[in-house]
Order: C-alpha cells, then sequence, then structure tokens
C-alpha cells in the first residue's frame, strides 16, 4: 500500500509531503504518524508541505486532526514550509488551522521544537542526566 | 460569452477528486491564471469535488474555457444524481456540516471564486457551477 | 498637362528644402508650450522629418504612407507623439506638430507654380492628403502611448502604495498609506508574504498610520493578511494605530483576537527586535546616544 514516509529526527518526526494527496493517504499518515510518536516517545512531529500545491479543507482539517492528537500524546507538531498562494487560500476558505504551530522552513520548525522541549522539559533532562543512552 | 473547449471527467472514487484537482490545474494554466486565482480554482475544485462525491454519491465534472471580448475563464459545472440539497442556504453559511462532520459549508468555496451558482431539486440531485476570470 | 502631385511635392520639398525648414520651426516655436523644448531641438525634429519625407517621396510617392519607404517617417513621427504624448501634451498639440507644415510647404508650392492656377490646386490637395494622412497616424501613437502610459501608471501605484520594507535581520515593515478595500488586501497580502519567503522573516509589522478609517471591512482585511501571514510561520504586529480607530475598533464589535497591537511603529519594532532575538542597549558613553544593538543567540 503506498504511505508517506516518516523520518526519525532524534526526538522529532519529521514528514515531507510531496504527493498531491487522496484522502486515503491523508488518512493513513494520521495514523501511522500516531503510531510513530507513541512507538518512539516523540516530542515533536515536522509537516513539510512546502511541495504541496493546494491544502483544500480534507487535508487542512488532517493536519488540524494530526496536531491535536500529537497534543494528546504530549507532542508539539509545526506545519512548515506553506507557500503563500496556499496561505491565501485557506484564509479565504475559512481555515485558520487554530492550534497548528507554523514555521517558513524545516531549520526554523526544528527550532520552534527544541525551544518548546527545552521550556518543558529542561527539569526532567537533569533527573534522565545519568539515565538511559 | 463564448465556450471556447469542454471536457467531461468522472467524479466517482477519491482517486478522482485527485484527476479533478490536476485536470482543473492544466485548463487554468492554459488560459493563463496567475498563481493564487489557480490555486483558489483548484482549491474550490476540490472542495465541491468532495461533495458530489461524498453527498452526491459520484456524478461528473465538465470544463468549459470561457472567452468574454478579452477576458478569458474557466469555468466548472459538477452535476450529481444524489439526494439533493433540502435547504441550500443553510448549506451556503460558512460552519454548515452535514451528518458526517465533513463539509465546510459552501460559502468559504464561494468566496474563492468569481461566480458560483447552486441548483438542487431533492430526490434528483446537484449542480454545482463556478467561474473564474483571468484577472487582467 | 501639370506634373502630377507626387512629382512636383518632392521636387518643391527639394529645392526649397531650408525655406520651408526655416518657416516651419518658426511656426513651431511660436505656437510652443514654454519649458518642453528648446528651439534648437524642434529644429533639430523638423528638419529630421523634413529630410525622411523628401526620401520617401523620392522613392514611393504619396499614396502610400504606411508602406516600407515611409517607415523613417513614421519612426520620426512616433517618437514626437511619444515624447509629447508622456510630457502631457493635448492630441490635438500632438497633431499640430505635423499639420503645421501645411501652411509653409503651400506656400513654397505657390511660389513654384507661378501662373498655373490648376497645378497649383493639384499640389495643394495632394500634399493635404499626405499630411492629414500623417498627422492621424501621429494621433494613433499618441492615443497607444497614452494607454499603455496609464496602464503602467495604475499597476506602478498599486505596487507603489505596498512596499515591504525590511527593517531588520527577520523584521519586515509594511507601511499602509490609503483606504484597504479588498483588491487592495489582495496585493498587500501577496507581496507581504512573497517577501516573508524571500526574506525569512519572522515578524511582519503591518502600520496603519496612513489608513484613515478602519471599519468592519477593513478590520477582516487585515485580520486575513496577518492569519495567512501566521500560517506561513511569520508573526504579525500592527502597530500605528490612533486613538479615534481604537474606538471605533472597540465600538464597531471588531475582535482582533490575539492579534498584538502596538501604538507606534518604533513600539511595534522594538518587540519585533526582542522576538528575533536582538536586544536594544543604550550605550553607557552619553557622547554616542544612538544606543547600539546587539544580537544574542536564541
Amino acid at each position: 500500500m503506498e504511505r508517506i514516509p516518516i523520518l526519525r529526527m532524534g526526538q522529532f518526526l519529521l514528514v515531507t509531503i510531496q504527493v498531491d494527496m487522496h484522502d486515503r493517504l491523508a488518512l493513513t499518515l494520521q495514523e501511522d504518524l500516531t503510531s510513530r510518536i507513541t512507538e518512539h516517545g516523540s516530542r515533536g512531529v515536522l509537516i513539510d508541505i512546502s511541495s504541496l500545491e493546494i491544502v483544500d479543507s480534507f487535508i487542512g482539517r488532517m493536519l488540524a486532526n494530526i496536531a491535536s492528537i500529537a497534543r494528546v500524546l504530549d507532542a508539539d507538531t509545526v506545519v512548515v514550509g506553506m507557500q503563500p498562494a496556499v496561505a491565501i487560500t485557506l484564509v479565504e476558505l475559512g481555515l485558520s488551522l487554530p492550534g497548528v504551530r507554523t514555521a517558513l522552513n524545516v531549520e526554523k520548525g526544528v527550532a520552534l521544537l527544541n525551544a518548546a522541549v527545552a521550556s518543558s522539559g529542561a527539569m526532567l533532562e537533569v533527573d534522565d542526566a545519568d539515565g538511559e543512552d | 460569452m463564448l465556450t471556447a473547449r469542454t471536457e467531461r471527467i468522472a467524479v466517482r472514487g477519491p482517486h478522482d477528486i485527485v484527476n479533478v484537482r490536476q485536470v482543473v490545474r492544466g485548463w487554468c494554466l492554459a488560459v493563463g491564471m496567475g498563481l493564487v486565482d489557480l490555486t483558489k480554482m483548484v482549491t474550490a475544485a476540490s472542495e465541491i469535488a468532495r461533495n458530489t462525491l461524498e453527498y452526491g454519491g459520484g456524478g461528473a465534472l465538465t470544463i468549459e474555457e470561457l472567452r468574454d471580448g478579452v477576458r478569458q475563464g474557466v469555468r466548472l459545472i459538477f452535476e450529481d444524481q444524489g439526494p439533493g440539497i433540502p435547504d441550500i442556504d443553510r448549506a451556503m453559511t460558512d460552519g454548515y456540516t452535514s451528518g458526517t462532520g465533513m463539509g465546510l459549508g459552501l460559502g468559504g468555496t464561494k468566496r474563492l471564486v468569481d461566480q458560483f451558482d447552486i441548483a438542487s431539486t431533492p430526490g434528483q440531485g446537484t449542480r454545482v457551477a463556478i467561474t473564474k476570470w483571468k484577472a487582467r | 498637362m501639370p506634373a502630377t502631385p507626387s512629382r512636383r511635392l518632392p521636387r518643391v520639398l527639394d529645392e526649397r528644402f531650408d525655406e520651408i525648414l526655416a518657416a516651419w520651426t518658426k511656426e513651431q516655436t511660436n505656437g510652443a508650450k514654454p519649458g518642453t523644448a528648446s528651439e534648437g531641438d524642434i529644429r533639430a525634429r523638423c528638419s529630421e522629418l523634413l529630410s525622411a519625407m523628401r526620401k520617401a517621396l523620392a522613392s514611393s510617392g504619396a499614396d502610400d504612407v504606411q508602406g516600407p519607404a515611409w517607415a523613417p517617417v513614421r519612426d520620426v513621427l512616433q517618437r514626437v507623439s511619444f515624447i509629447r504624448a508622456q510630457q502631457g501634451f493635448t492630441p490635438s498639440e500632438t497633431a499640430t506638430f505635423v499639420l503645421s507644415l501645411k501652411r509653409p510647404l503651400f506656400e513654397a508650392l505657390r511660389a513654384s507654380a507661378g501662373n498655373d492656377a490648376e497645378a497649383l490646386a493639384t499640389d495643394v490637395w495632394g500634399a493635404t492628403e499626405v499630411l492629414d494622412r500623417l498627422a492621424l497616424f501621429t494621433a494613433e501613437v499618441y492615443m497607444k502611448t497614452r494607454e499603455e502610459l496609464i496602464a503602467r501608471q495604475s499597476q506602478d501605484m498599486l505596487e507603489l502604495s505596498t512596499p515591504v520594507v525590511k527593517l531588520w535581520e527577520g523584521v519586515l515593515a509594511l507601511p499602509m498609506i490609503g483606504t484597504l478595500d479588498s483588491s487592495r488586501t489582495q496585493v498587500v497580502m501577496e507581496s507581504l508574504l512573497q517577501r516573508i519567503v524571500e526574506t525569512g522573516a519572522d515578524v511582519a509589522i503591518l502600520d496603519i498610520t496612513g489608513v484613515p478609517t478602519v471599519d468592519t471591512l477593513t478590520a477582516q482585511h487585515l485580520i486575513k493578511t496577518v492569519t495567512a501571514a501566521r500560517l506561513m510561520g511569520a508573526e504579525c504586529i500592527i502597530s500605528g494605530i490612533r486613538p479615534q480607530i481604537a474606538q471605533t475598533i472597540v465600538h464597531l464589535g471588531v475582535d482582533l483576537g490575539d492579534i498584538v497591537t502596538k501604538a507606534t511603529l518604533a513600539d511595534a519594532f522594538k518587540l519585533a527586535l526582542s522576538r528575533t532575538g536582538t536586544t536594544l542597549v543604550r550605550s553607557r558613553n552619553g557622547a554616542n546616544p544612538t544606543g547600539s544593538l546587539t544580537t544574542t543567540p536564541r
């Protein structure tokens, strides 16, 4: 079955969407991401949509769902690289993706996630210093 | 107003939505539409194609290239033989959703295009026509 | 049989070239718009056109003004019309350039025709036809130039009215002046988002000091712009909210949501700098009151 690959980058997951997604593929991605977050205990998810030429309400809702599910699993979601024309269209359509964090590119997205993890997990890191790894 | 050429494609399954997006994109490029207008039109097509599939049980899309004097545009006509929409005004309101919790209401889609016409007869089907003109 | 005008006109033009040129230049300078062209310029232009006409008449006659032999003449007229359209001449003032040649040319024809009234009438008629066609051509070029000028100006106006300036690494500012309608918002939004991509900016300041009134629709346009920028990963600050606009916004019940607003562009800039990890430190040395900026790694 066709799947969108999910890359693991340390405590984060990276998804680069490069195809015009049909609805089934979008739903599969949502399920796959959910299980990978649990599997690796990931603290953040980066979704790179810079290659997406359009985001309709279905894909928009999928992004919002992923963010909500990830939130419950204690992971932050950052959608990166949205094209200007896509952003204008989404706003006109009435979808502002509340609850989804955004960044211009993957690099800035990683910085955002690092900052979020640092502010929420600073204490834990000290405790874990000589634990696993 | 003149119809320069037309094409008819099926909207029968989820893969057809992807196909609709790609074909409509090609037609918008052919009339020289700008990137933002093109993105809006393709997104609108995707929204209505999904409606045709989910609520209308599938149907067909007719694409027309329009010429009106020096103006050029693309018109999309989606038709299905589904149950129809009983209250169109309500369906046009932002935030309206029917049973499955999908659908953003057609109001958002209407804002993406220059012209939006909808006709629906309960029990017989729905016809949605959207037009976008190339900005000069 | 008198010579046909197409044969006589070039001969007269040839023989009395200097005389015609002098008279025509005089006509032009007398009726010239002050400050648009010097006498030397006018003389040069007239001489150029007369020489081109002489050549064209000699090689192909007067019938085919649109033909290839007349191309150099049309070229001169095109330049004259173009310059006059840009300098704000009226269409009749522009066509007068050609039409004012009638009097000197007719004088020259009369002088050379002697007592042959019939020949003179034929000659004048022939010359009139040529000059009228050339004048019409001038008017056409003038109209086309004006149309292009207007189209370009309105496009320039839209772009000029929405400059996106980079204030600092990662900070853009958009000083908005005038009414924000929906077509304007579209241009503003597109240029802002494009610049965000190009510069990788994290913060954009929308300064509305120059926006005269803010109604519900304007507020909606602003909110849309801010939301689109946020979707791309950039944060917006709205600045320049004058007291009466603040009152209007509250009075209309417009919800700006969680959009950050500041009274002045300076306040917004300070906030933007701190968001991008730059702190503003006033120099301790009193001799240097400008202060200094330090960028701290995040």
